[in-house]
C-alpha cells in the first residue's frame, strides 16, 4: 500500500538501527541508567511491540509506554456509567469496538450486550447519528472517547444532529486532551523522561505548536512521529540526535501529514462543541486538571450526562491491578503481578490488557513467549 | 484508537454533505472530507491522498514531504562508513 510499504523497508531499518547504535555511543550515560523516551501514543506502543523495535536498540535506550491509549485510561466507574445507560430499555448504546471490552466493576459493555442490552459497535460517530435517524422511537447514545484525533468527528456528528434537529441522539463524552496529559507526565516525580515521541495523528489536528512548552519550559526534546516501523526508528534517532547535540526542540518526522498549525476546520469543530472540564479522572493516574472536555451549554440537549441521570461514581481499580505503575513506566507489563495469569486479553482485569494499543496487550501478543520479538512477515 | 489509514479520493458521492468515495487498500467506502475544504472545494479533491480516521479524512498526505523523509534516510545511509567528526 502506498505511503505504508516504503516505511517498512527492512534495508532502511537496518541502516537506522546501526546509526542509532553509533549515536548512542556518543551520548554520555551521565545518570547511570538508560535514556528513557516516552512514546505518548498507544499506536506507537503497538508498532514498537509488533516489530520488536525495543530489542533492536542499544541497552542504553528504553521506551516508556505512555498514557495515549484512551481505552486504557478509562476509569472503572465510567464503564459502570456506560453499562447503566446501555441497560435502559429505551437506549441504543453505540461506541467503538475497543471500548465494549473494558471491564467495569460489575461487567463490561460486551457482557451487558450478551445479557440483552442494545449495544452497537460503530466505525464512526456519524454511523451512530444514522442509527438515531433510523430509530426515531429510541434514544441513541454515542459513547465518545479519545484524544484530539477522534474529537473532530464526534463534534461533527453533534453539529449535524443539532442542525437537523434530531432529538433522540446524545453523547456520553469521555474525550480527553493531550497537552495536560503530557504535562502531568512531565510533572510526575516518579518519572524522569529524557525525551518524547509525539503523537502523530493527534498532531494532524492540533499541529506541533502546542508542544513548544516541552522544549522551552521543560528542556526536553520531542519528535512528532509516524506509525510505521521506519517512522518510529527515525523519530527515535532524531530524539537521540537532539540529546547528543544537547538540543531541545520540537521536531516533526511525520511532515507528510502533520503541519505546524494543524487542521483549522477540525479545530473549529472542536471549539464549537467542546469546553474543558476542571478535572477528569484517569484509570491508574488519578485526576488530572483540565484533561477532559464536556459539551458546551449550546449542546446541552445532546449531552447524555444532562439528559439521563449518570451516577459518576469513582471506583478503585482491583488491588492486584498495576495498570497505573505500567502507565507511568515504573514497571514493565510483564512485571505486573497478574500479567498473563489472572489478566489476559481474553479475560482482562486491567484496561491495558484490552486494546491492542495497550502496553500489556501488545506485550502479551508479541513479546511474551520468547522475550524477543516475533516479526510478522 | 487514533489509527489512521492512507487512502485516495476516487469520486464525490455528495458534494453538499462533503461525502467522497475513498479507496483504502482496494476497499472503497464513503468518507466525509469536510475538514479538507479550507483551501479548495470538494470537486477539486478527487485524486488527493488522505489520512482516514473514523469516517473522516483528517488531513491530506503531502507526497513531497513523504519523499523528503525517505531522502533523509538515504542520506543517513550514504554517510555510513565515514569516520565520526
Amino acid at each position: 500500500m502506498k505511503y505504508v510499504d516504503e516505511f517498512r523497508d527492512p534495508a532502511r531499518a537496518r541502516i537506522l538501527v546501526e546509526e542509532i547504535h553509533r549515536l548512542v555511543a556518543r551520548i554520555p550515560a551521565a545518570r547511570g541508567r538508560p535514556l528513557q523516551i516516552m512514546e505518548v501514543c498507544g499506536g506507537h506502543t503497538h508498532t514498537i511491540f509488533r516489530y520488536g523495535i525495543q530489542q533492536m536498540l542499544p541497552e542504553e535506550v528504553e521506551y516508556v509506554h505512555g498514557p495515549g491509549c484512551p481505552v486504557c485510561v478509562l476509569p472503572m466507574g465510567r464503564v459502570d456509567d456506560c453499562v447503566a445507560l446501555a441497560e435502559r430499555p429505551e437506549v441504543i448504546f453505540s461506541t467503538f469496538g475497543d471500548a465494549v471490552r473494558v471491564p467495569g466493576s460489575r461487567k463490561s459493555l460486551l457482557k451487558a450486550k450478551a445479557e440483552g442490552a442494545d449495544v452497537r459497535i460503530v466505525y464512526a460517530p456519524l454511523d451512530a447519528l444514522a442509527l438515531a435517524r433510523r430509530h426515531p422511537d429510541r434514544e441513541v447514545i454515542f459513547f465518545g472517547l479519545g484524544f484530539e484525533t477522534t474529537m473532530p468527528s464526534t463534534a461533527m456528528a453533534l453539529i449535524q444532529a443539532r442542525k437537523a434537529g434530531i432529538g433522540n441522539f446524545s453523547l456520553f463524552c469521555n474525550h480527553i486532551t493531550i497537552i495536560p496529559t503530557i504535562k502531568a507526565m512531565l510533572d510526575s516525580p516518579d518519572l524522569q523522561l529524557d525525551g518524547f515521541l509525539g503523537p502523530g495523528h493527534v498532531s494532524t489536528v492540533i499541529g506541533t505548536r502546542p508542544y513548544d512548552f516541552i522544549a522551552r519550559d521543560y528542556r526536553r526534546p520531542i519528535t512528532v512521529a509516524g506509525f510505521e516501523p521506519l517512522d518510529v526508528l527515525q523519530s527515535t534517532y532524531m530524539v537521540l540526535k537532539q540529546l547528543a547535540d544537547r538540543r531541545c526542540e520540537v521536531e516533526n518526522q511525520y511532515a507528510r501529514v502533520v503541519r505546524r498549525d494543524g487542521n483549522g476546520p477540525a479545530l473549529a469543530a472542536i471549539a464549537e462543541v467542546f469546553e474543558l472540564r476542571e478535572f477528569f479522572e484517569w484509570r491508574g493516574l488519578g485526576s488530572i486538571d483540565q484533561s477532559g472536555v464536556r459539551l458546551r451549554a449550546a449542546y446541552a440537549a445532546y449531552d447524555a450526562e444532562r439528559k439521563f441521570a449518570v451516577a459518576n461514581i469513582s471506583i478503585a481499580d482491583p488491588k492486584s491491578c498495576q495498570c497505573g505503575e505500567v502507565l507511568k513506566g515504573i514497571i514493565k507489563p510483564h512485571q505486573c503481578k497478574v500479567f498473563g495469569t489472572a489478566c489476559t486479553p481474553e479475560t482482562p482485569l486491567g484496561s491495558l490488557m484490552v486494546s491492542s494499543e495497550g502496553a500489556c496487550a501488545a506485550h502479551y501478543s508479541y513479546a511474551r513467549r520468547t522475550g524477543s520479538p516475533t516479526v510478522p512477515a | 484508537m487514533c489509527l489512521g489509514v492512507p487512502g485516495q479520493i476516487v469520486s464525490l458521492v455528495n458534494p453538499e454533505e462533503a461525502l467522497a468515495m475513498v479507496d483504502v487498500g482496494g476497499v472503497r467506502r464513503p468518507v466525509n472530507v469536510s475538514f479538507l475544504l479550507e483551501d479548495r472545494p470538494a470537486q477539486e479533491c478527487v485524486g488527493d491522498w488522505v489520512l482516514v480516521h473514523a469516517g473522516f479524512a483528517l488531513t491530506r498526505i503531502d507526497a513531497e514531504e513523504a519523499a523528503r523523509t525517505l531522502e533523509l534516510l538515504e542520506e543517513l545511509g550514504e554517510m555510513r562508513g565515514e569516520p565520526d567528526a
